[in-house]
């Protein structure tokens, strides 16, 4: 195959695009080759899965297309933006108006009410007036099924109930591309539904783009792409 | 978008009360001590300003530049400067007051003038004979220059005014001749002797002055000296005497006169008090630099225990230097409320210390710990803490806003 033309403006279509990703981790004897040249691209209205063994660098992956980190080779597209050669000020605001990330592990700021967690983002980037951003929190967070828990601190909510929260906080500024890690890891079955069938709704409807990490072979199925990862490379 | 990152401060500092109250309390502390000393040290330095230009007025104009000495020197060209200051010579005392005394009621800042007759003379009681100095004053003159009406302890002054042969004479040399107000005593100076009445007893709390200075009317004391007419000095008050410096070198240029501002007479006091200002300055710094260590701690120790939060803000679009300013903000409470905090205490404690008894007598006299209130010192306290507090929090929040989110997830920051 001959490279992609050199066109600025990608076809619409594609909310994410990544090439030739490379990561290394970890420091002299200890340096391992985690990503070894992935590509991925996710289309709006999508709904992708990665799965793998563990270990095998999907989490990896994920941090440098949410530009969380920055890839050692590659490049990466946002909405049809080069991404993985700005500064730090650049990628920031992408984070803030086009990604919305679930973390694997850790979820909420625990001194914060879920309400307060799902609204951080709508106050950074400052879009509505206040009393919108709570009545779309509101929403959002009754969309995970916890609208009756709005105002207990993170502390006060069981780890299925957090990683809701974050899911719900992820959407807060209805992103174009939502990177979740293992967004049902602690769910129940209704739970994991309840969750999967918001996020392809999202997708269908407002063509966000989702893309999942899951070790759930059904949730995999599920959805409309699926891509196994074994050893840095997709398979 | 100060108020997210304003409540994400808030939060991240009252979850951690312990180390928050720590730095808390040492910027209260840091804050309040620095106001108390400032208020103790400079009350005792004013309330000796106050007691010397009480005795001594602003500015003192003494002996008269010989002239020849400065046409001389106006004629050696490029070595004038040094000529003159070698060459300078006075000619003793004021041969003329009145004159000079009208040119330097000329001056704004001048807010009286006193001509003054003094002389060696020795005082002899029914009991005992000490050296003494007489200053031969016009009442009214001197007491535009001097807080002479307030000195007095003994008698009154009214009693002066009205005896031409009475006597002004200090507490410490009233002791020790044992005299009371209406005794008399003999006054001698260059083989001549007066009898005059003691008609009252002043005290400035100056030893060297009370065990010395006898104020007497001018026309006693010129036949007693037998100095018909100048006068050995002029004794000038100024409505700001601050300005002394400036004030006496302009005199000096215009009247041809030596003209001493008191901050030159009384440098060595000063110094003494500006070296206690400094030192105490010092010590009370190290409570503000506590005040900023524990700051330091405080916020070493939530960006420590909240990198993952930062790392959640950072996903969300929080810049880095909003990760500083939630830092940084942190310390800007802590100095909102110590500031106000140390500023109440700062003036309960300068408060308390004002009704603490303490006698000093020798150069002021008091029953009480001095302190002044002032502003400046409070602005001075806040200040101090909030340069110390926020220099030492920069490392921490920048550290903060430093950390990579990648970093943080995978556990390998720092
Ligand atoms: N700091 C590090 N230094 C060296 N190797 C690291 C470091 N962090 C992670 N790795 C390695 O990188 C590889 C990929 O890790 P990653 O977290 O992406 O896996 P994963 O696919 O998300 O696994 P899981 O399904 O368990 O979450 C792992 O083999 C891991 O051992
Ligand atoms: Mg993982």
């Amino acid at each position: 195959m001959s490279p992609p033309p050199p066109a600025p403006d990608v076809a619409p279509a594609w909310a994410l695009r990544s090439r030739g990703l490379h990561r290394h981790l970890g420091q002299d004897e200890g340096r391992v080759h985690v990503l070894k040249g992935v590509s991925f691209e996710a289309e709006r209205g999508q709904v992708y899965a990665i799965v793998g063994p563990s270990g095998c660098g999907k989490s990896t992956l994920l941090y440098l297309l949410g530009l969380l980190d920055r890839p050692d080779d590659g490049e990466i597209e946002i909405n049809g933006r080069r991404m993985s050669n700005h500064d730090d000020a650049a990628r920031t605001a992408a984070r803030g108006e086009h990604i919305g990330f679930v973390f694997q592990f850790h979820f909420l700021m625990l001194e914060f009410s879920a309400l307060e967690n799902v609204m951080m983002p709508m106050r950074k980037l400052g879009r509505l007036p206040p009393a919108a951003m709570r009545e779309r929190a509101h929403a959002l967070l009754d969309s995970v099924g916890l609208g009756a828990k709005t105002h207990r601190l993170g502390t006060q909510l069981s780890g299925g109930e957090q990683q809701r929260v974050a899911i719900a906080r992820a959407l807060a500024n209805q992103p174009a591309i939502l990177l979740a890690d293992e967004p049902t890891g602690n769910l129940d079955v209704r739970n994991s539904n309840l969750v999967f069938d918001l996020l392809t709704r999202l997708a269908k409807d407002n063509g966000q783009a989702v893309v999942l990490v899951t070790h759930n072979p059904e949730i995999a199925q599920r959805c409309d792409v699926t891509r196994p990862m074994r050893d840095g490379l997709f398979v | 978008m100060t108020s997210p990152n304003l409540r994400i401060a808030y939060r991240f500092l009252t979850a951690k009360k312990r180390a928050m109250v720590m730095s808390l309390s040492c910027t209260v502390l840091g804050v309040g001590l620095f106001i108390v000393t400032q208020a103790t040290t400079s009350g005792f330095e004013r309330f000796f300003t106050k007691t010397i230009l009480g005795i001594n007025g602003a500015i003192r104009i003494e002996d008269k530049i010989q002239d020849t000495m400065r046409s001389m020197a106006a004629a050696g060209g490029g070595d004038s400067h040094f000529a003159r200051r070698d060459g300078v010579k006075y000619i003793e005392g004021i041969e003329e007051p009145q004159a000079l005394m009208a040119a330097v009621r000329e001056f704004a800042n001048v807010r009286g003038v006193s001509a003054v007759v003094r002389g060696n003379v020795q005082l002899q009681s029914a009991f005992k004979a000490e050296d003494a100095q007489v200053f031969g004053i016009r009442l009214e003159d001197h007491l535009r220059v001097s807080d002479l009406a307030e000195q007095v302890t003994n008698g009154s002054l009214e009693d002066f005014r009205n005896s031409p042969s009475g006597a002004l004479v200090g507490r410490v040399l009233a002791d020790r001749l044992q005299l009371a107000v209406g005794d008399s005593l003999l006054i001698s100076a260059r083989g001549a002797s007066r009898r005059v009445q003691v008609a009252a007893i002043y005290e400035t709390g100056y030893r060297e002055v009370d065990k010395t200075n006898v104020y007497l009317h001018q026309p006693e004391a010129r036949s007693l000296l037998k100095r018909p007419s100048g006068a050995t000095f002029l004794q000038i008050s100024l409505h700001d005497p601050t300005r002394a410096p400036q004030d006496a070198a302009r005199l000096e240029q215009v009247l041809r006169h030596s003209v001493k501002a008191w901050q030159e007479r009384e440098k060595t006091w000063l110094a003494v008090f500006r070296a206690l200002r400094i030192s105490t300055m010092i010590t009370v710094s190290v409570f503000t630099l506590i005040a900023s260590l524990a700051m330091f701690n405080t916020l070493a120790m939530i960006v420590l225990e909240k990198t993952k939060d930062i790392a959640i803000l950072r996903s969300m679009g929080y810049e880095r230097r909003d990760v500083t300013r939630i830092f940084l903000a942190q310390a800007g409470i802590v100095l909102a409320v110590g500031a106000v905090a140390g500023a109440l205490l700062g003036a309960a404690v300068t408060w308390l210390v004002s009704q603490v008894p303490l006698p000093i007598n020798g150069i002021f006299k008091t029953d009480r710990f001095i302190v002044t209130w002032d502003a400046a010192h409070y602005a001075g306290a806040v200040l101090t803490a909030v340069v110390m507090v926020m220099v030492a929090s920069l490392i921490p929040a920048r550290r903060a806003a430093r950390l990579e989110p990648g970093d943080i997830v995978r556990g390998t920051a720092q």
